[in-house]
């Protein structure tokens, strides 16, 4: 549904050039959730604008829906554009409009009857809850339902794609899930393909189907969400994973980490589990099998769509061929095994 | 007072408001469609024409720079040519329009800056054309710094339309001038001054609850 072909996009020129987007490719099929995610300035809102025009790439192709958008006349990319729904991180409602004329905007620019807008806006208040607020103004609303209302307004033209600028980086914790629970069911009864640029780990964990991460003007990693967040393939990516996750070595440990084993040295690992290693009792195991004893410093299990993911950080304690063994024997059993440093034991 | 003095009072009072009638609607004719090119040609927004809105610059910051006293004056052949004399309440409604416009542009202009690029990047995104976004977003959104721009235009024009009055152009100014100084009827002078002040009051006053009305901010 939304084709990036080696888009590039560079400001300026010269020594002054700033690179935003390097050879962007990124494919997001009918109705499927994809997620870009990326610290700020890295390029996530250039990317989405050049989604449906809004930044101009410098190179490459954009093809939505079939349609090559970058060689689209001016009118004809305005007809494209009703068929791409956008919502902001700061809503960008109109603050003289009440709801209900918020809503019927795009149906006005299209030129549709009164009558018409009138049978399409109040079933769009209807999905978004907010049928008893359609003649308040925006400063009369929370953020929560000012966004209700931006989605409201970006399905009005009936797109076959939404677009979702940092939608829930204005909102609270709960309101977030609520925003993303009905962006969630819009994709389901409506199949609406959705891409959305975040900074939060939280929002592609809740509904993507699949995740891009974005890094100084290149995506670096795409990958399905369950795979990012069991087995992440580059740096930044673990660290985004480890920094939702929030599972790094209690300070006082990170302290006393070495890089190298001596003959009194016990291994920190940090074990990810996924898929059956979940449910098998591995720890147990471990110390029957290897001699191996385990002292678990600390340990989170994620549901991650259909996936579980289990996180632990543990020193293994054994000689150093035991330790060896065990980690052997984890890995053999499809765990992640990585080494953070040895601790030396007051004994 | 005599009733002959009052009804110079009044008819001077009606020439007043005249003039700011006159000029405050055709400067506003002229200076909103003017302020919204200011800004919708600026660089990067959505009719960019750089060139066009240095030329429009230009023009806009000569006519804010000539003083009032001096471009009333040097237009009169134009007034002549447009209303056939020099003089009287109409002669002097042309300079104030000529020197309204820039006025009236330059408020409409840094009314429109102060809306957020979200609202004309959300209407860009929705397939909005230009003058789509003029109309529906630009101008409704901006209603309110506009209406407090142009309520300082006419308090503005209620002080010059004095000026006027001492090219004999008639009006408040023009009898305080001619009445209150040249003859030294400080009664005179006073009333005139009283009756401007309680018009600017007047105005500044439907000016802020006509803003009130259209803000929903």
């Amino acid at each position: 549904m939304i084709e990036l072909s080696n888009v590039s996009k560079t400001y300026g020129n010269g020594a002054a050039a700033v690179h935003a987007l390097k050879n962007a490719n990124l494919t997001v099929p009918k109705g499927k959730i994809h997620g870009v995610i990326g610290l700020s300035g890295a390029g996530k809102s250039t990317l989405i604008r050049c989604v449906n025009l809004l930044e101009r790439p410098t190179s490459g192709s954009v093809v939505v829906d079939g349609q090559e958008m970058t060689r689209l006349s001016s009118a004809a990319l305005n007809r494209a554009r009703h068929r791409i729904g956008m919502i902001f991180q700061h809503f960008n409602l109109l603050t003289t409009r009440t709801v209900f004329d918020n809503v019927a905007l795009p149906l006005e620019l299209m030129g549709q009857k009164r009558q018409a807008i009138r049978e399409r806006v109040g079933p769009l208040l209807d999905m978004v809850g907010l049928t008893d607020k359609a003649n308040q103004y925006p400063a009369q609303l929370s953020g929560g339902q000012k966004q209700r209302v931006a989605i409201a307004r970006a399905l009005a033209s009936e797109p076959q794609v939404l677009l979702c600028d940092e939608a829930t980086s204005a909102l609270d914790p709960q309101t977030t899930g609520s925003i993303l629970e009905l962006l969630r069911d819009i994709n389901r009864q409506l199949g609406i393909t959705i891409l959305l640029i975040t900074h939060e780990m939280e929002v592609v964990k809740s509904i993507c189907h699949r995740v891009s991460l974005i890094s100084d003007g290149k995506l670096v990693e795409d990958a399905e969400v369950g795979e990012f967040f069991t087995a992440p393939r580059t740096q930044l990516g673990r660290e985004f994973l480890n920094d939702f996750l929030q599972l790094t070595p209690p300070k006082e440990l990170i302290e006393r980490l070495s890089d190298t084993a001596g003959e009194h040295t016990h291994p920190v690992v940090r074990l990810t589990f996924s898929g059956d290693a979940v449910s098998t009792p591995l720890i147990s195991r471990l110390a029957r099998e290897c001699g191996v004893d385990v002292s678990i410093l600390q340990a989170k299990v994620e549901s991650i769509q259909d996936r579980t993911l289990g996180l632990m950080i543990a020193e293994l304690l054994g000689t150093p061929a035991q330790t060896q063994q065990a980690m052997t024997y984890l890995e053999s059993h499809q765990l992640q095994v990585e080494v953070l440093g040895h601790v030396q034991r007051n004994v | 007072m005599s009733s002959a003095m009052f009804n110079l009072i009044l008819q001077a009072t009606l020439d007043t408001l005249y003039m700011v009638a006159v000029s405050g609607v055709l400067s506003t004719l002229v200076g909103l469609p003017l302020g919204v090119m200011l800004y919708v040609t600026r660089p990067r927004q959505i009719l960019a024409k750089p060139l066009l809105n240095q030329a429009l610059s230009i023009v806009t910051n000569i006519g804010r720079s000539i003083p009032f006293i001096i471009l009333m004056v040097a237009i009169i052949p134009f007034t002549r040519m447009l209303v056939g004399t020099s003089i009287g309440i109409n002669a002097a409604s042309v300079p104030l329009t000529i020197a309204a416009i820039p006025f009236v542009a330059r408020l409409v202009e840094g009314a429109l800056n102060e809306l957020s690029p979200g609202l004309v990047e959300a209407a860009q995104a929705m397939g909005a054309t230009p003058w789509q976004i003029i109309c529906k977003v630009l101008i409704p959104e901006a209603r309110g710094g506009i209406m407090t721009g142009l309520t300082i235009t006419v308090v503005t024009l209620v002080s010059y339309s004095a000026m006027a009055g001492a090219v004999g152009g008639g009006g408040l100014g023009d009898l305080g001038i001619r009445y209150g100084y040249n003859r030294f009827n400080p009664t005179i002078m006073l009333i005139t001054v009283v009756i401007l002040v309680v018009m600017v009051q007047g105005f500044q006053s439907l000016g802020d609850y006509l803003v009130r009305k259209s803000d929903r901010k």
